[in-house]
């Protein structure tokens, strides 16, 4: 065959094969098999997911009695959530306390989720290693990770108090989880120890995402490693940061089967560990009569609260790239 | 100038040996308290309370023994188990049948759902509760564990169909058409052709559908009443009331409850890293 039949009939049969693909290959199924396909995961998640999530801010205007849905209220069931005792006491209460919970959350596990991700991208020994252990404690259930604190913080048997004597700082032991001041903070850093792997993570395909030659060139223009990193690679990691951000934030306002752990269903010591998750728990289903009414309006303000100021530093933080490019 | 150019090196082998230190320390941060979990776990609570960081000098298994028998473990562990794999099985399979058309095809509307699935990411589900406790009820699925299996099947979509659209995205055109030119149908392009070229990512599927349905205790609590149906975290709360005193046992039960996840990430470490930081990276 000589070449140039050859080849025309090489681009033919190519030809064809193109005209083959843009044809039928991406020419949509008829709506019977797209059905099949779709409607069994469609119709899972609506029915259970996206249609309670919807009925909440519809069963938040009505009274119930127990199961049953009753009249009509407009706003009262809000309104309740305010003036009535002890509700009005706790929610205020236990809003702050996860406030506290994602500044330190930001503060302590963030900032060395960060630490770990930068000193683990340089290529060294046992950095699969580490990145492993850091990471084991996400895998183990809150509720075991309260637990499992709960008995290490133990003041009469827990093995940090008994260390801590042992090394003559016997002034520092103390009931952790029993002292309103430091139940808390104890907590915060439990959570901390069993989440520290994710931003790590997250920060650490980040970093691996910035090109060698900017940090080559930064290196060539004399600048030293914490420049380069405070200059080049911090602003770079601002998106990461910024999901980082938003996932630590929604993370903590739903915050439960640590502080249950640690602090039982009512936030022991005292409420001082009460957190809205145990609050709206309790509201819905240790409350009186009307529970259900008062806990889907609960559920709608701490939904529009995550959710707006999710979206709001969301949009916070794409500003700030955009000023930074 | 030579007081500099010796001092460099030095102030080098300082910042790794710090760089050492840290990782090293915080390692035993994360390991101290579980190596200390096992080891007491092997001595007896009496042991424990005289010395709380002993070593079990002669290890013994009676407290996994009574943890399991005594403490109801082997009822919770196997509700654990079965409502677990039932809800990651059914979700991995209606998600991959979504993900495969969402994936390959444009249609009107198929934007518009991609989202939808999507926008499941980012809700907090659970306060969602009420509604569907009722809607439960109503089912007659309150203290069933079909009901919380349908519940954690939902859960587990989202995140589902959008690692298993990307995947099914990426397959050649060329595969499905060759299969199509043969005579196949839709149903035998997905099950012979594309499904079995996505088994990476069903495996990060399964494995992050899998821990925290293992590890959920809310949905459980409050839709589960009889024991006999109770999954490990709920059985775990009455658990430590009713053992209070006798920590080896509480050790024991904890370690119960984590080793099907230990084995998981020993099996499953890239799955598991891939789904933490599915969506940044290359």
């Amino acid at each position: 065959m000589p070449f140039s039949k050859w080849l025309t009939k090489r681009k033919t049969a190519h030809r064809q094969k193109r005209k083959r693909a843009k044809g039928v290959g991406n020419a949509a199924p008829s709506w019977g098999i797209i059905a099949l396909f779709i409607l069994p995961a469609f119709l899972l998640y609506t029915v259970f997911m996206i249609w309670p999530l919807a009925q909440s801010f519809y069963f938040s205007l009505f009274e119930f009695k127990g199961l049953a849905r009753g009249a009509f209220v407009g706003l009262r069931n809000f309104r309740e959530l305010f003036t009535r005792y002890p509700l009005n006491e706790q929610l205020p209460r236990a809003f702050l306390h996860n406030v506290y919970f994602f500044i330190g959350t930001m503060l302590i596990q963030n900032t060395l989720g960060l630490l770990f991700a930068k000193l683990l991208y340089a290529p060294r020994w046992g950095k699969r290693f580490f990145q492993t252990v850091y990471t084991l404690p996400y895998l183990i259930s809150a509720l075991v990770v309260g637990y499992l604190w709960s008995l290490m913080l133990n003041p009469l048997f827990g093995p940090i108090n008994r260390a801590l004597k042992m090394v003559g700082l016997t002034a520092l032991a103390r009931p952790w989880l029993g002292d309103p001041a430091t139940a808390l903070p104890s907590i915060i850093l439990a959570n901390a120890w069993q989440w520290i792997g994710f931003p790590m993570l997250l920060f650490a395909a980040g970093l691996a995402n910035i090109g060698e030659d900017l940090r080559e060139a930064a290196r060539i223009d004399g600048a030293t490693s914490w420049k380069l990193f405070w200059h080049i690679e911090l602003p770079l990691l601002l998106p990461v940061v910024g999901i980082v951000t938003v996932l630590t934030f929604i993370g903590n306002f739903n915050v439960f089967g640590i502080v249950w752990a640690m602090g039982g269903v009512n936030g022991e010591p005292g409420g001082a560990t009460d957190v809205l998750g145990l609050v709206f728990y309790r509201t819905a289903f240790r409350g009186g009569v009307d529970a259900f009414g008062l806990a889907s309006a609960l559920a709608v303000l701490m939904f529009a609260f995550i959710f707006g100021v999710s979206m709001f530093m969301v949009g916070q933080f794409r500003r700030w790239e955009e000023s930074l490019k | 100038m030579n007081a500099r150019k010796v001092s460099r090196p030095k102030r080098l082998n300082l910042a790794a040996l710090g760089t050492q230190v840290l990782l090293w320390g915080y390692a035993a941060v994360v390991l101290g308290p579980l190596l200390l979990v096992v080891n007491n776990a092997l001595r007896p609570t009496r042991e424990i309370f005289k010395n709380p960081i002993g070593l079990a000098t002669s290890p013994t298994f009676a407290s996994f023994v009574k943890a399991w028998e005594k403490a109801n473990f082997h009822v919770y562990f196997f509700n654990s188990l079965g409502i677990t794999v039932a809800a990651v099985v059914l979700a991995t399979a209606v998600s991959a049948l979504a993900g495969y058309i969402l994936g390959r095809y444009r249609f009107r509307g198929s934007i518009f759902l991609s989202a939808y699935f999507l926008a499941g990411l980012m809700l907090p589900f659970r306060l969602a509760i009420v509604p569907l406790f009722l809607l439960l009820n109503d089912l007659g699925l309150v203290d069933s564990r079909l009901g919380l299996i349908l519940v954690y099947a939902a859960t587990g979509i989202p995140f589902s169909v959008f690692i298993l659209s990307s995947f099914f995205r990426q397959l050649p055109q060329e595969l499905s058409e060759a299969a199509r030119i043969d005579g196949a149908g839709e149903f035998t392009i997905f099950g012979r052709i594309m499904l079995p070229l996505v088994r990476p990512a069903l495996a990060t599927v399964v494995v992050f559908q899998f821990v925290p349905l293992w590890n959920d205790f809310f949905f459980p609590l409050v839709l589960l009443r009889s024991t006999d149906k109770w999954t490990l975290p709920v059985g775990m709360t009455r658990f430590f009331g009713e053992f209070q005193t006798d920590w080896s046992t509480l050790f024991a039960g904890l370690i119960i409850t984590t080793l099907p996840l230990i084995v998981i990430f020993l099996l499953a470490t890239k799955q598991i890293i891939a789904g933490l930081t599915a969506g940044i990276g290359k």
